[in-house]
C-alpha cells in the first residue's frame, strides 16, 4: 500500500496495464512529452515511446473516432481529453458512434475504447473547461460512465476500464485530482463497476454523491454530526452501471436523501436518482429527495464559481432544512 | 483489370442496380424503409472495391455502397433486412471486414484512419478504404481524418464519390474549391481526380493508391468524379432542382452501358451472355428477398441484444419487463 494522490493512481494504473498488456495504447493531447496538461500521463512515452503513447493533432472528434478504429483493429486503446468541456467537440463520436457500434454491428464490433476525461470545477480553470455534463453521457445507451473519487478507485476502476469489452467515459474529478489522497496497493487490481461505496455510515439522512462532491459531502456530513444530524455518505464511483441497491438500502435506513453534484439542476443526473428513489423507496421516506446542484446557468468564470459548485455549507444548510432544524 | 475482372465487377455492378430497382419498387409498395440507389456510380464503387483483398483490406462504408460491401462477403439478404426494419439485416458476419453502413456523415472517416492505423500497428498490411461524399467531405471529420492520417501514415484510402449533390445542394454550393482531392496537399496527403463512370481507370487509380498505403509510403484522397443517376433516396424529387439536359448528358456515359460496350468490343459478352448475368442476378436478388422476409423481427431481444458486452442491471431488468409484456405476462 501507498498513498497517492488521484492523479498518481491513474499514472500508476497506466504505467502497469501498458506493462502488462502491449495492446494498450494512451493518445491525446500533449500525453507524451508533456505527460498531459495534469500529468496524469507522465513518463509513459519515456517508458513506451512514441508509437504507444501518442500526441495527437489538436482535435478531439478524431482522437475519439481514431480510438473507435484502433479498438476495432483489436487493440486497448485510452484516449484523453484535455477536459470533459471540450467532450462537445467529440460528442458524436463518443455518444452516436462508440456508444452504438457494437448494437449497430449486431455484436461483431465491440469497442474496447477507454476516454478520459477530467471534469467538474472548483480549481479556476478558464472559460469552458469545467462542465460536469456527465448526465448527457449516462443518458446514452451503450456507454459505461464511472466517476471515481478516490486514488484507490481511480487506480482500480481504470484497469477495469482497459479491461472492459464496451466503451467506457472514465470521468476525474479536477478538484479531487491532486488533493484527495488515500492508500492503493502497489501491485495491480480491479475495482469492478456498478457497487457503490458507503463512504461514511449513518442513520439520519443519506447524502448521495460522485466524484469530487463526495469530498463536500462528507465535509458537509462532519459539520452536521456537530448539530447532532447523523449523515450517511453514498458514494456512486459508476453512473451506468447504476447501483440501486446500495442507494436503496441507505434511503430505507435513514428516511431521508439529498443528492449532491456539480452539474446544473435541470436534467441532470441527480434527477435520475430522485426519480429512482421515490420509484423504489416511497413508503419509505418522510421527506422528498433533495438535489443541491449547481443553478441552470453556464459554468461562470473562475472568480464567482464558489458560488456556483455545491459547497458544504450549502449542503448542511439545506440538508438542516430538510431535517427540519437550523441551521 | 484482366477480362475476367471485369466480368466480375460487371456482375456486381449488375447485382446492384438489380437490387436498386427492386427496392424502390418495394419502397413504394411500403415493404422496405427509405433507400438509397447506387445507380450511376457503380463504376466508381465496385472499380474500388475490385483493388482490395477481403481476406485483409477493410472497408468502412458510407451507405451508397451495396456492391463492395457484396464483393467484401456482406450476404445480400443483410442489406435487405436493413431496409426492412429487421436489426438482423445491420449483423456483420464474422470475417467480413467492414463496419456498419454509415449515416452520419464523415463519421466513419476517423474510425477508418484508427483501423488503419491499429492494423499497420499489429504488423499487418491490410488497407482501409473509406467512402464518402462531396457533402461529407464539408464536415470536420474529413478535415481532422484526412490530417490524422497524414500525420500516422496509416494505410488509408479516402474515396471521395463526389455525385454533384449532397441531397438538392449542389457541388458548386458545397464549395469554391476548384477540386476536392486538391485539399489533400493541405495534409501531406496524396490527391488524384478520376473519371468515376469509368471502371477501369477508378480501378487503376485506387490500385495505385492500395499499392502505396500497403508499402508503407502513406493516405490518398481520391476524387472519383460520377453522377448520382437517381434521387439521393426514396423520400426525394430530383426533378426540382436537376438540369434534365445535364442529367441526360451523364446518362451517355453510364458506368454498366461503358462497361458493357467494352467487353462486346473485346468479344467477351455478347447479348447472350449479358442477358445471362441479369437473369442471375435477378435469381439472386429475388432469393436474398425471400430469405430476408422470412426473418423474424418481433421479439424483445431485438432491442436489447447486443448493446453492452455485460448489460447493466437495469438494462437486464428491462429486457426481462419487455420480454413478459410481449409474452402477455403483464
Amino acid at each position: 500500500m501507498t498513498t497517492r494522490t488521484i492523479v498518481e493512481g491513474i499514472r500508476d494504473c497506466l504505467y502497469q496495464e501498458m506493462e502488462h498488456d502491449e495492446r494498450v495504447m494512451v493518445l491525446g493531447e500533449d500525453v507524451g512529452k508533456l505527460g498531459g496538461v495534469f500529468r496524469a500521463t507522465e513518463g509513459l512515452q519515456d517508458r513506451f515511446g512514441t508509437e504507444r503513447v501518442v500526441d495527437m493533432p489538436l482535435a478531439e472528434g478524431a482522437i475519439v473516432g481514431a480510438g473507435i478504429g484502433l479498438a476495432v483493429s483489436g487493440l486497448r486503446p485510452v484516449v484523453e481529453i484535455q477536459f470533459l468541456g471540450f467532450g462537445h467537440q467529440a460528442f458524436h463520436q463518443i455518444g452516436q458512434q462508440a456508444a452504438r457500434l457494437r448494437y449497430r454491428s449486431q455484436g461483431t464490433h465491440g469497442v474496447p475504447l477507454v476516454i478520459r476525461a477530467p471534469f467538474g470545477g472548483g480549481v479556476r480553470t478558464p472559460e469552458l473547461h469545467s462542465d460536469a455534463f456527465e448526465a448527457l453521457y449516462a443518458h446514452t445507451p451503450g456507454l459505461t460512465v464511472v466517476a471515481p473519487a478516490t486514488a484507490y478507485d481511480a487506480k482500480g476502476m481504470l484497469a477495469e476500464a482497459i479491461a472492459c469489452d464496451d466503451p467506457v467515459l472514465f470521468l476525474e474529478p479536477l478538484k479531487g485530482y491532486r488533493l484527495v489522497r488515500d492508500e492503493a496497493p502497489d501491485e495491480r487490481y480491479r475495482v469492478g463497476f456498478g457497487r457503490a461505496r458507503i463512504a461514511r455510515e449513518g442513520s439520519a439522512v443519506t447524502l448521495v454523491a460522485w466524484s469530487a462532491a463526495t469530498q463536500v459531502a462528507l465535509r458537509a456530513a462532519d459539520e452536521l454530526a456537530a448539530k447532532g444530524i447523523d449523515a450517511e455518505v453514498v458514494e456512486l464511483r459508476s453512473l451506468v452501471p447504476l447501483d440501486t441497491a446500495t442507494v436503496r438500502d441507505s434511503v430505507a435506513k435513514t428516511g431521508r436523501v439529498a443528492v449532491v453534484q456539480e452539474a446544473p439542476l435541470t436534467g441532470g443526473f441527480a434527477a435520475e436518482l430522485a426519480a429512482t428513489i421515490q420509484q423504489e423507496c416511497f413508503y419509505e421516506l418522510e421527506a422528498p429527495v433533495l438535489r443541491i446542484t449547481a443553478p441552470d446557468t453556464p459554468y461562470p468564470l473562475a472568480g464567482v464559481e464558489d458560488l456556483y459548485v455545491p459547497d458544504a455549507d450549502r449542503v448542511v444548510a439545506e440538508v438542516a432544512a430538510l431535517m427540519a432544524v437550523p441551521a | 483489370m484482366t477480362d475476367d475482372a471485369v466480368v466480375d465487377a460487371l456482375r456486381y455492378m449488375t447485382l446492384a442496380r438489380t437490387f436498386d430497382d427492386r427496392a424502390t419498387s418495394l419502397q413504394r409498395q411500403g415493404r422496405f424503409g427509405t433507400f438509397s440507389s447506387v445507380r450511376g456510380q457503380e463504376a466508381s464503387v465496385v472499380g474500388a472495391a475490385s483493388t482490395l483483398d477481403p481476406s485483409k483490406d477493410w472497408i468502412v462504408p458510407q451507405y451508397r455502397e451495396l456492391p463492395a460491401l457484396l464483393r467484401h462477403g456482406l450476404p445480400l439478404e443483410n442489406f435487405a433486412r436493413y431496409f426492412m426494419g429487421n436489426p438482423a439485416g445491420t449483423a456483420i458476419p464474422d470475417g467480413v471486414r467492414t463496419l456498419p453502413i454509415q449515416i452520419s456523415l464523415a463519421a466513419q472517416l476517423p474510425q477508418a484512419v484508427g483501423l488503419a492505423w491499429g492494423l499497420r500497428r499489429q504488423g499487418g498490411d491490410g488497407v482501409v478504404l473509406t467512402y464518402f461524399g462531396d457533402g461529407a467531405s464539408s464536415e470536420g471529420d474529413f478535415h481532422e481524418s484526412l490530417n490524422l492520417a497524414g500525420v500516422t501514415g496509416a494505410p488509408t484510402v479516402f474515396f471521395l464519390q463526389n455525385n454533384g449533390w449532397a441531397i438538392s445542394t449542389p457541388r458548386a454550393a458545397q464549395t469554391a474549391a476548384p477540386t476536392l482531392a486538391g485539399r489533400a496537399s493541405g495534409y501531406g496527403v496524396e490527391g488524384v481526380v478520376v473519371d468515376g463512370n469509368d471502371l477501369l481507370a477508378v480501378h487503376q487509380v485506387t490500385a495505385e493508391a492500395v499499392d502505396r498505403a500497403r508499402a508503407g509510403a502513406g493516405p490518398t484522397l481520391i476524387e472519383s468524379l460520377t453522377w448520382r443517376a437517381g434521387a439521393h433516396n426514396t423520400a426525394d424529387d430530383p426533378t426540382r432542382y436537376v438540369d434534365p439536359g445535364v442529367a441526360e448528358e451523364w446518362s451517355e456515359r453510364d458506368p454498366v452501358t461503358r462497361v458493357q460496350r467494352y467487353l462486346r468490343a473485346r468479344g467477351v459478352l455478347d447479348d447472350t451472355g449479358f442477358d445471362r448475368l441479369a437473369a442471375q442476378c435477378a435469381a439472386e436478388v429475388e432469393r436474398a428477398l425471400a430469405v430476408a422476409s422470412e426473418t423474424p423481427t418481433a421479439c424483445a431481444e431485438s432491442l436489447f441484444d447486443h448493446v453492452y458486452a455485460s448489460p447493466p442491471p437495469r438494462v437486464v431488468q428491462q429486457r426481462a419487463a419487455w420480454t413478459a409484456r410481449q409474452e402477455g405476462a403483464i
